[in-house]
C-alpha cells in the first residue's frame, strides 16, 4: 500500500520504490488517493491545562497523566516546559506532538543562545511564532494536535496566551483548556476579579483549587500536577504534588432514589 | 392511519400537514429553549433549588422566565431544557401528587414519588420530552434531591446541576460544598454557582 500522494499504474513498474511501502502481491494495488489521515487522530493524550497570571508573574499547571483513550496509561509524564529564562510552555492534547515541538523549542533557544548576542526570544515572540506554526501545520491537513498555554514574564509584564491545533490564538489573564475551560475558569475569573492582583501563593491555592475540582469531575484527569511559575527571577518548576481530595460526602451518594 | 392515536403516546396525526406547511412556509416557528444553568444543594434541614432566567431560541425570548416549578407545597422543580416540556410535566406530576394526597389522605407528598411520577413519565417518551430536571423537597422522612434527565434516569444527590452551564455551577459547588451545611451558607454557594453559568455560559 502506498503512503501519501501516490498513482500506481503498475504494480512495481520501474522497480520498487526506495523507502516505499508494498502489500503483497495478489493483494490491493489501486491506487491511493487524498491525504494522508493517520495524523487526524491524537493517541496518547494529556487533559486540562491551566494558567493565571498574579502579581510579577505567571503559573501554569497540568497534571502528570498521558490517557491513551480511556486507559489512564503513563502517570508520571511531564506536561510542562521551560522555553527559556522569561518563557514556559504547557501542552494539553496528543502528546507525541507536544514531545516533536518540545525538540524542535528546545533546539531553537539552543540555536538562539549560540549567536551569543546577549537576546533571547520574548514570551510574545515564541507565542507568535507557535501561532504561525500551528496555522500553518493546520492549512496543510497535519496538525500538532494540541492546545498550547504559554507563560512569561519579561521587562516587567506577565505574558499569558493560548494556541490550538487549528491556530487559534489569544491572551487573557487566565486561560484554561479542555474540560477547564467549562468547569477552571469560572473560578478562575471570578478570583481574579474579586482579587486583580493576586500574589504568587494564591494563584498557586487557586490553582490547586481548580485542579482539584478537575479530579472530581473530569474522567480523564488524574490526581497528581506540576506548576510551572515565572516571574522576574526566571523559571521554577515544582516538585510534583496532589491535591487532598474530600470524599467525606460519599456516604450521601446512594442509589437513585 | 397513525397507530400512535390509538394507543397513546405521541399523536402524530398532524405530521402530514406540517410537512406540507414546511414546503410553503420559510419560517416554521420554533420550540423555546432554555440555554439554562439550574442547581440544588442539599443543607442542613432542607433543600434549596436555584435558577437563571433566560429564555432563549436564536434570540433571548424572555429576560425573567421562571424555572422553578411549584410541584408541592413542598416539593420544587427546576427545569433545563424545553421550556414547555419543564412546565407541563411539572404541572402534570403536581396534579397527580394532589389526586394522590387527596386519595389517600397524606398531609405531605414524599419527594420520591415526584421523581417516580417524572421518571415513568419521562422513560416512556423515550427521551423525546426534553426535560432535564432537579426535583427537590423535604418531607417526612427527610429532605431529598433528585436529578432526572430527559430519558428518565434519576440520582440520589447531596447536591446536582443540569443545564448548559452545569459545568460551571458544579465547579462552584464542587470547591465549596460540605456536610451539614447552614441554610445561609447553602443559599449563597447556590447563588454564586448561578451566576457562575451566568457570566461564564450563554
Amino acid at each position: 500500500m502506498a503512503a501519501g500522494f501516490c498513482v500506481q499504474d503498475e504494480f512495481w513498474g520501474n522497480g520498487p520504490r526506495p523507502g516505499g511501502f508494498y502489500s503483497t502481491p495478489g493483494g490491493q494495488t489501486a491506487p491511493q488517493y487524498g491525504p494522508a489521515k493517520h495524523t487526524l487522530h491524537p493517541m496518547t493524550t494529556g487533559t486540562s491545562v491551566l494558567g493565571v497570571k498574579f502579581d510579577g508573574g505567571v503559573v501554569l499547571a497540568a497534571d502528570m497523566l498521558g490517557s491513551y483513550g480511556s486507559l489512564a496509561r503513563y502517570r508520571n509524564i511531564s506536561r510542562v516546559m521551560k522555553v527559556n529564562n522569561t518563557t514556559v510552555l504547557a501542552g494539553a492534547g496528543d502528546y507525541a506532538d507536544y514531545q516533536f515541538l518540545k525538540e524542535v523549542l528546545d533546539q531553537k533557544i539552543i540555536d538562539d543562545e549560540l549567536l551569543g548576542d546577549g537576546h533571547s526570544f520574548s514570551p510574545k515572540a515564541i507565542f507568535s511564532w507557535l501561532t504561525r506554526v500551528m496555522y500553518n501545520r493546520r492549512t496543510r491537513f497535519n496538525p500538532l494536535w494540541n492546545q498550547m498555554v504559554i507563560g512569561g514574564f519579561h521587562k516587567g509584564e506577565a505574558f499569558l496566551g493560548y494556541v490550538d491545533k487549528i491556530g487559534v490564538a489569544y491572551e487573557a489573564p487566565s486561560i484554561a483548556t479542555g474540560l477547564g475551560a467549562y468547569m477552571a475558569q469560572p473560578l478562575l475569573r471570578d478570583a481574579i476579579e474579586k482579587k486583580p492582583n493576586l500574589t504568587h501563593a494564591d494563584a498557586l491555592a487557586l490553582l490547586e483549587r481548580c485542579l482539584k475540582v478537575l479530579f472530581y469531575r473530569d474522567a480523564r484527569s488524574f490526581n497528581k500536577f506540576e506548576f510551572v511559575t515565572v516571574t522576574e527571577a526566571g523559571v521554577e518548576i515544582q516538585k510534583p504534588k496532589s491535591a487532598d481530595a474530600d470524599w467525606s460526602i460519599a456516604h450521601l451518594i446512594k442509589g437513585y432514589e | 392511519e397513525f397507530p400512535s392515536s390509538k394507543y397513546g403516546g405521541f399523536d402524530d396525526s398532524n405530521q402530514l400537514r406540517n410537512m406540507e406547511l414546511s414546503k410553503n412556509l420559510s419560517n416554521m416557528p420554533k420550540a423555546r429553549q432554555t440555554g439554562t444553568t439550574i442547581c440544588g444543594l442539599v443543607f442542613n434541614g432542607g433543600v434549596v433549588l436555584g435558577a437563571d432566567t433566560r429564555a432563549t431560541g436564536e434570540q433571548v425570548v424572555d429576560k425573567n422566565c421562571k424555572k422553578l416549578h411549584y410541584v408541592a407545597p413542598n416539593i420544587y422543580c427546576a427545569g433545563a431544557g424545553t421550556a414547555a416540556d419543564c412546565r407541563m410535566v411539572a404541572r402534570s406530576v403536581s396534579s397527580q401528587l394532589e389526586l394522590l394526597r387527596l386519595e389517600t389522605g397524606q398531609t405531605k407528598s414524599r419527594v420520591v414519588s415526584a421523581t417516580t411520577l417524572t421518571r415513568r413519565h419521562l422513560f416512556q417518551h423515550q427521551g423525546m420530552i426534553e426535560a432535564a430536571l432537579i426535583i427537590g423537597g423535604v418531607d417526612n422522612v427527610g429532605a431529598y434531591l433528585y436529578p432526572i434527565a430527559p430519558h428518565g434516569s434519576t440520582d440520589s444527590v447531596p447536591f446536582a446541576t443540569q443545564g448548559s452551564g452545569m459545568l460551571a455551577a458544579m465547579s462552584v459547588i464542587e470547591s465549596r460544598y460540605k456536610d451539614n451545611l447552614t441554610e445561609e451558607e447553602a443559599v449563597q454557594i447556590c447563588s454564586d454557582a448561578i451566576l457562575a453559568g451566568v457570566f461564564n455560559d450563554l
